[in-house]
């Protein structure tokens, strides 16, 4: 929490310089006769000051706690007698860890080597001096900053539009957080993965019809040999997405048709947004109601009719992310089809076509791009969701297209992998990284194509 | 007639038909997405109802000095260890006497909950006096009990309370010794392996401070982005990149957001698993994009002649942006952010991946605790096997959807009230 304090100690000295800066360009301006001979506001030279303070000062201490750890860990592993020096990376980071536990007092110095106790006392001796110039170079960087700043404060300084170029910077760097976002994603899931497939072939995992992550912890261990092939996965996200979408197209899509073309302005007022209220219930929840109200539900039916069905049937996690979905389709599609102009189906009317057939045979082709491009953006959310799946479906890999029996998604399997202990040196773990590469990948494909889509087609009627 | 309106005329009753097929397809895909919300609401409120309440037996507790251990109640150290479950063990045997066999014993000691025994703790740290007195308490029942007297007498038969306990709790009933009181703990306590201990205060908290994170970081970073794209920025290359950036990024699945946050927040800058200061850098990465583009159409939505005024007065650009636009597009953009939070809230996947669904009974102290949230709780809990959890699971869905309704109801609150039509 250090680096908390030191920030909003650097928010007071910030609204000192203000002050001063502030002060400052009165004094200068009282002899010239008054603020108005000034190039800029009081304002703006009480800025400037408090920018020159802040600002270097962030600076320092965002690129010192990028590198104080790194230095530390590098001359704290130099120092050690030889006796103890780490030969493998594994030793390394034991050691370390050891290290740092007995500095952090978690573990009891008497229980370790008497150099490891050594050195955990030197690393709490680094990190307090560390600490400590830390502390006196922000200070001095800020303090220093604002005197400078508040130096140049001159009538003739044009400081508003010093001021303005420094916020513009700052709007823009925020813009270019999106970029880093992506850049972001696609560089943390493409590292991992491309260890992964140091490990595995990208053949086998694209293409192997066996998915059984477990990793032997002894080479003679039954059943545990490790196969990547993610073709189960990818057969059970499509099934389960299809049929999400086989109760959210028509569902959302007829819906929206009757909200926007039949119903009387009064039902469409309250209908709409109780409709809506399905797009805001968190998935958690729908999780919760196909794996203990749905899934149930359809078991009992399916025995009832003498059929098997699984505890966990893709069924249940399927229609429930349909009803997920609907609100989705339903308002994309609404959208579209109040853009069609109203004369084109006025002329349709007029030529003797009864509602609905304006509606088949005008409407719905006019609005078809639109609806397509909303289709896909359903079938990317659908592929993506996780929670649903992860509580109403299963966990074992099955190539099948029974909507009947237990299949796994590639979500469910991140979530399977990734939750718990982690060692980013086995397949396991990587694997995770491979499957949210696939997902990245596809999701992005879709998203494109039907923003194209869209685009595309709300251009022809504007 | 000619020979095309007869045509017409004959196919008409098909055609009117088909157009009824059409509308009633119509109405009932409504009334289908209708249903799901009702079903939808009704079964977690019916499921969920009973955690609120929870059940208590009464019992003479006697304050045995002997039992305790305790023989200075002014030594905080001695009342702090003392066993407390004695004491309640002893009141059950004083109860019901005739059991004697040591696994009915076993039985019966179980029908108070494992916890019962801290809240004696507490009041006897509050009250020395106690010792030694007899006292009639209401005391904490174990969750098979509580499910037991809860359930409708029909169904008492597949509740999971042991056979030989059924007796001594339709006594107790019988004498009026059950009690059904308000379940304040549920709101106060963090997680426990103990249902009718359990409670979601922790959770919230946790939710709370990763909201704060989130809020802190996403609106000005939001804010700042649609202003320098619908203000400042060129028409260029590196503008385009940008727009294709956030739509692409608002339609990206959540999870992909947790392998991020795993792969650079935890393990390439070090920062530590399952805190709330993680989950809201992840979250605010997910909503800035919901952020920037309602903030972009609330500041699109300013007239321009607002701009050509401020600008003719001999304002500088970033003036009549600070000075003008920003007030005016700010119901808009908060609207847009409270939405944007409102989705955050309910996230729970990119939470999982960063470590927040460890087991946390303590209520987190600040954004650098570890702790669990809201949506993540409520997963840990569904996935729990004992069937009290179901009760308590659909419970925090209803704080959360409380949570969450309250928000929508802000933004459209602040809608309809700030929102001015130019």
């Amino acid at each position: 929490m250090q680096a908390g304090n030191l920030v909003l100690l650097l928010i007071a000295l910030g609204a000192v310089f203000y002050f001063f800066g502030w002060r400052r360009s009165y004094a200068l301006s009282a002899p010239l006769g008054g603020v108005r001979h000034l190039h800029s506001l009081p304002g703006y030279y009480a800025s400037l000051a408090a920018i020159w303070c802040v600002l270097p000062a962030l600076a320092l201490l965002a690129f010192w706690l990028m590198m104080d750890d790194a230095v530390i860990r590098t001359n704290l592993m130099a120092s050690l007698p030889s006796s103890i020096q780490p030969q493998s990376e594994v030793d390394y980071n034991l050691l370390l860890n050891q290290i740092r536990n007995v500095a952090g007092g978690a573990l009891n110095p008497a229980f370790v080597p008497a150099e490891v106790a050594a050195a955990a006392e030197q690393l709490n001796a680094m990190q307090a001096k560390n600490q400590l110039m830390l502390n006196i170079a922000f200070i001095s960087i800020a303090v220093l900053g604002g005197v400078w700043g508040w130096s140049r404060v001159r009538p003739r300084l044009r400081a508003r539009q010093q001021v303005e170029s420094v916020m513009k910077w700052l709007l823009m760097a925020s813009a270019t957080v999106a970029i880093l976002t992506t850049l972001g994603i696609v560089l943390s899931v493409l590292f991992e993965s491309i260890r992964f497939f140091q490990k595995v072939s990208p053949v086998e995992f694209l293409f192997g019809l066996q998915w059984s992550p477990q990793i032997a912890l002894r080479p003679d261990q039954v059943g545990a040999t490790g196969a990547f092939g993610a073709v189960p996965l990818f057969a059970g996200t499509l099934l389960i997405s299809f049929i999400a979408m086989c109760v959210a197209v028509p569902v959302g899509l007829m819906s929206a048709i009757y909200l926007a073309e039949y119903a009387h302005r009064n039902v469409r007022a309250w209908a709409k947004p109780i409709l809506e209220i399905l797009a805001g219930v968190p998935t958690v929840v729908y999780g919760f109601f196909a794996a203990l109200t749905v899934a149930p539900a359809i078991r009992g039916f399916g025995e009832s009719m003498g059929l098997t069905v699984a505890s966990e049937s893709a069924l249940a996690a399927g229609l429930v992310m349909g009803i997920m979905i609907i609100p989705f389709i339903s308002s994309l599609a609404d959208d579209v089809i109040t853009a069609v102009p109203r004369a084109m189906r006025d002329g349709s009317l007029a030529l003797g076509a009864t509602h609905s057939e304006t509606i088949k045979r005008v409407v719905i082709p006019a609005a078809l791009p639109g609806i397509m491009g909303g289709i896909l953006l359903a079938v990317s959310r659908a592929i993506g969701e996780t929670m649903i799946v992860v509580m109403a479906a299963g966990l074992a890999a099955n190539l099948t297209a029974n909507p009947l029996e237990a299949v796994t998604t590639i979500t469910v399997q991140i979530v399977t992998l990734l939750v718990g202990d982690q060692e980013f040196d086995s397949a396991k773990t990587l694997a995770a990284f491979a499957l949210g590469l696939m997902l990245f990948v596809v999701t992005l494909a879709l998203n494109i194509v039907a923003l194209h889509i869209v685009r595309k087609y709300r251009e022809q009627y504007e | 007639m000619s020979k095309t309106t007869e045509q017409v005329r004959k196919s008409l009753k098909t055609r009117y038909r088909s157009e009824k097929r059409f509308r009633a397809f119509g109405i009932s895909a409504v009334a289908f997405g209708l249903l799901a919300v009702v079903v939808l609401f009704t079964d977690i409120i019916s499921k969920g109802s009973s955690a609120f309440v929870e059940t208590y037996i009464q019992l003479d507790i006697y304050w045995d000095p002997a039992e305790l251990g305790i023989d200075d109640p002014s030594d905080a150290e001695q009342v702090n260890y003392a066993d407390y479950d004695a004491l309640i063990k002893a009141a059950l045997r004083e109860r019901f006497p005739e059991v004697e066999d040591r696994q009915e014993r076993r039985a019966l000691y179980q029908l108070a909950s494992s916890g019962a025994g801290f809240l004696l703790r507490d009041q006897l740290e509050d009250n020395p006096d106690l010792l030694g007195t007899i006292q009639t308490l209401w005391i904490l029942a174990d969750d098979d009990v509580d499910m037991f007297v809860k359930a409708d007498v029909e169904d008492r038969q597949n509740t999971r309370l042991p056979e030989v306990a059924r007796p001594w709790v339709e006594a107790l009933e019988r004498d009026g010794h059950t009690d059904i009181k308000w379940n304040a703990s549920f709101f106060a306590k963090g997680d426990s392996r103990e249902p009718e201990q359990a409670g979601v205060w922790a959770a919230v908290t946790g939710s709370f401070f990763t909201m704060l994170v989130t809020l802190a970081l996403a609106f000005p970073i939001g804010v700042a982005a649609a202003v320098y794209l619908e203000e400042f920025a060129p028409k260029n290359r590196y503008t385009d990149f940008i727009e294709v950036n956030i739509n692409n990024l608002a339609a990206v699945p959540s999870i992909i957001f947790g392998l991020l946050g795993l792969a650079i927040f935890i393990n390439l800058f070090g920062l530590p698993r399952s805190v709330p200061l993680v989950g809201g850098l992840v979250l605010t990465l997910m909503t800035l994009p919901t952020i920037i583009i309602s903030a972009r159409a609330a500041i699109k939505s300013v007239p321009p002649s607002i701009r050509e005024a401020a600008l003719g007065m001999g304002a500088s650009r970033m003036q009549m942006v600070m000075h003008h636009v920003l007030p005016l597009a700010m119901p808009g953009m908060l609207t847009g952010a409270i939405i944007g939070m409102a989705q955050a809230l309910g996230e729970t996947a990119p939470l999982l991946m960063i470590g927040m669904v460890a087991f946390i009974v303590d209520i987190p102290g600040g954004p650098l605790d570890a702790s669990t949230v809201l949506p993540v709780q409520i997963y840990l809990w569904a996935d729990s096997p004992e069937a009290s959890f179901v009760a308590l699971t659909s419970a925090a869905i209803m704080v959360l959807l409380a949570f969450l309704i309250s928000m929508n109801t802000l933004a459209v609150l602040l809608r309809k009230r700030l929102e001015r039509r130019w």
